[in-house]
């Protein structure tokens, strides 16, 4: 098992963040140059959901990674990379409401409630915000078992973030359905290797399995 | 029509008022764009040479090096009964944001995979029940008939829209000359098809799902409105590529997809046309696809729209979308006795 040192693992974790960070920075740089195209708002949005979306893929592969290559400091990352989510998201919501709708409150209550996959996307980011609100050490502590079945959620939201891409393009459905491949590909793969079902399938006698959730 | 009928979110004047005024010259437009370029960079600490910085960019794989699409300049009059008293989109975004997917499917694309799109030589055909089919090459869509500018504003049905002055010729002034039959009831257009060069047409992933060639059309009566426009140039030059380059329709009151692109075939028939949005998804694209406010797409609103101008992020504005885009004096008694909300 590959082991790291802390000083090792704060470094990883520095990667990590300047990974997560360089899009944002690359995207200040196209869009003071006037590069990203004759209507940046639109730009912007997209590029942002994008960011979301890419992060929500590195959150869901941390766990199967770690357990794939034995690297168990990899699942140090997790917090991050789900804050980075949020972080992606927030961007993306506050450009569609300052650049698209122009701040126009009664636009933003009438499409999250007219279009559905703006509602859509509207339940996945407050449910991302929820998880990045519990996602303090004394908070999840504090919480308990409810901790982990908040959390739970990033499963929802593994399937319905791609869902709310698919839905929002006029016939480029492509890219959107490898997300959702990809990422219900990985919830499947939880599925076969969570604790639970390994252990019905290793003693199949239908006993009742102790409960225990797998992270 | 009173002016007051034309409501919107923004400064309201009289349809006849002079835009000149209001209109930025695009030389100094481009000067202002450049210190405003050069701002950005230089606030970003980025003040490198040109070279470094395209190089910069070229890493990420955003531009390439490679010839810009050569557009001319053209002799033309303006026709000032097609002014439109709103500020002009600028040029540089009028160029650079584009649905053609043709050339790919985000708005930068068409940019960046058109500049080498050749249209010399170009055939455009008028055939079907017309007294004298004609076919132009590339030299006859700027010759063969006396070119005018015209101001118009086009939304698009994602809800966003530009106001572009394009130079070209009515539709009907070249269906006159090929001569309409009296059994005609359509008009159906082409697009190219060469998936050498566009690459949208060869992969499947670049050009959206859609089944090329792109085909639209119109009802005669449609065709025959004076503002039917084919445009072979806009802001006085030649088409550039991503634009539609050499020769595209032009029908302000109908969302922007029908405005069809690089056009090789006209076809007069007696029955309506299948048409490439509506083959794809009828549900959300009709054939009519006139611009009504009242009419929301299934999945987004249509009752306002983004105003594409000048300027930054916050210089857009959100305005109220028009009917017919405004233009319900010249077409809305071409619908008289159709239902709207049926036939979108």
């Amino acid at each position: 098992m590959l082991r790291l040192s802390s000083k090792q693992i704060l470094l990883m974790k520095t990667v990590f963040h300047l990974l997560a960070i360089l899009p944002i920075v690359y995207l200040t740089l196209l869009v003071l140059a006037d590069k990203a195209g004759g209507d940046p708002a639109q730009y912007i949005i997209h590029y942002t959901g994008m960011g979301a979306l890419n992060s929500l893929v590195a959150v869901m592969l941390v766990s199967p990674l770690a357990k794939a290559l034995r690297f168990s400091a990899l699942m140090q990352t997790r917090r991050l990379l789900g804050l980075y989510v949020f972080f992606y998201a927030c961007l993306h919501v506050m450009s569609f409401f300052a650049f698209d709708l122009l701040f126009a409150w009664d636009l933003l209550i009438q499409e999250v409630i007219k279009r559905p996959y703006i509602l859509l996307g509207a339940v996945c980011f407050l449910l991302l915000a929820l998880l990045a609100i519990t996602s303090f050490a004394k908070v999840r502590r504090k919480m308990g078992r409810r901790w982990q079945q908040l959390h739970n959620s990033i499963y929802f939201l593994a399937l319905a973030v791609p869902v709310h891409f698919y839905w929002s393009v006029k016939s480029e459905i492509i890219e959107p359905i490898v997300y959702i491949l990809i990422l219900a590909g990985l919830l499947i793969w939880r599925w076969l290797k969570s604790p639970k079902r390994q252990r019905k399938s290793a003693h199949f006698s239908g006993r009742a399995a102790t409960k225990k959730i797998g992270a | 029509m009173a002016a007051s009928n034309f409501k919107r979110g923004i400064l309201q004047k009289p349809r006849w008022s002079i835009r000149e005024n209001q209109v930025t010259p695009e030389a100094v437009f481009n000067d202002r764009r450049a210190i405003i370029k050069a701002l950005g960079l230089g606030a970003v600490g980025a003040s490198l040479p040109g070279q470094v910085q395209a190089g910069l960019f070229d890493l990420f794989g955003e531009s390439k090096a490679q010839d810009p699409f050569v557009t001319k300049k053209l002799d033309f009059s303006k026709n000032s009964r097609f002014e439109v008293n709103e500020l002009l989109t600028p040029e540089n975004k009028v160029i650079s944001h584009n649905n053609f997917y043709e050339f790919g499917t985000s708005k930068t694309d068409p940019l960046d995979n058109a500049q080498g799109f050749n249209v010399n030589p170009w055939q455009l055909k008028i055939d079907g029940l017309v007294d004298k089919p004609i076919t132009l090459n590339f030299d006859d869509l700027t010759g063969i008939l006396p070119l005018e500018e015209r101001i118009y504003r086009l939304r698009c049905v994602e809800a966003w829209s530009m106001v572009i002055p394009w130079v070209g010729f009515s539709l009907g002034s070249l269906l006159k000359l090929a001569g309409v039959k009296s059994s005609a009831s359509h008009i159906a257009f082409e697009t190219l098809y060469d998936p050498e060069q566009m690459p949208g047409q060869k992969s499947r992933l670049m050009g959206g799902g859609i089944h090329y060639p792109y085909v639209e059309g119109l009802t005669l009566a449609e065709a025959m409105n004076d503002l039917s426009f084919l445009a072979v140039g806009l802001y006085g030059k030649t088409l550039p590529a991503q634009n539609g380059a050499p020769i595209r329709l032009v029908v302000p009151w109908k969302y922007g997809f029908k405005s069809i692109k690089s056009i090789v075939r006209i076809r007069v028939l007696d029955k309506q046309p299948p048409t490439s949005w509506n083959q794809l998804a009828p549900q959300e694209y009709g054939f009519y696809a006139n611009v009504n406010p009242e009419v929301d797409h299934p999945r987004w609103s249509q009752a306002s729209e983004r105003r594409i101008g000048e300027g930054g992020l916050f210089s857009a504005k959100r305005i109220a979308t028009l009917p017919f885009n405004g233009y319900q004096e010249e077409v809305a008694s071409l619908y008289s006795g159709l239902d709207l909300h049926r036939n979108y």
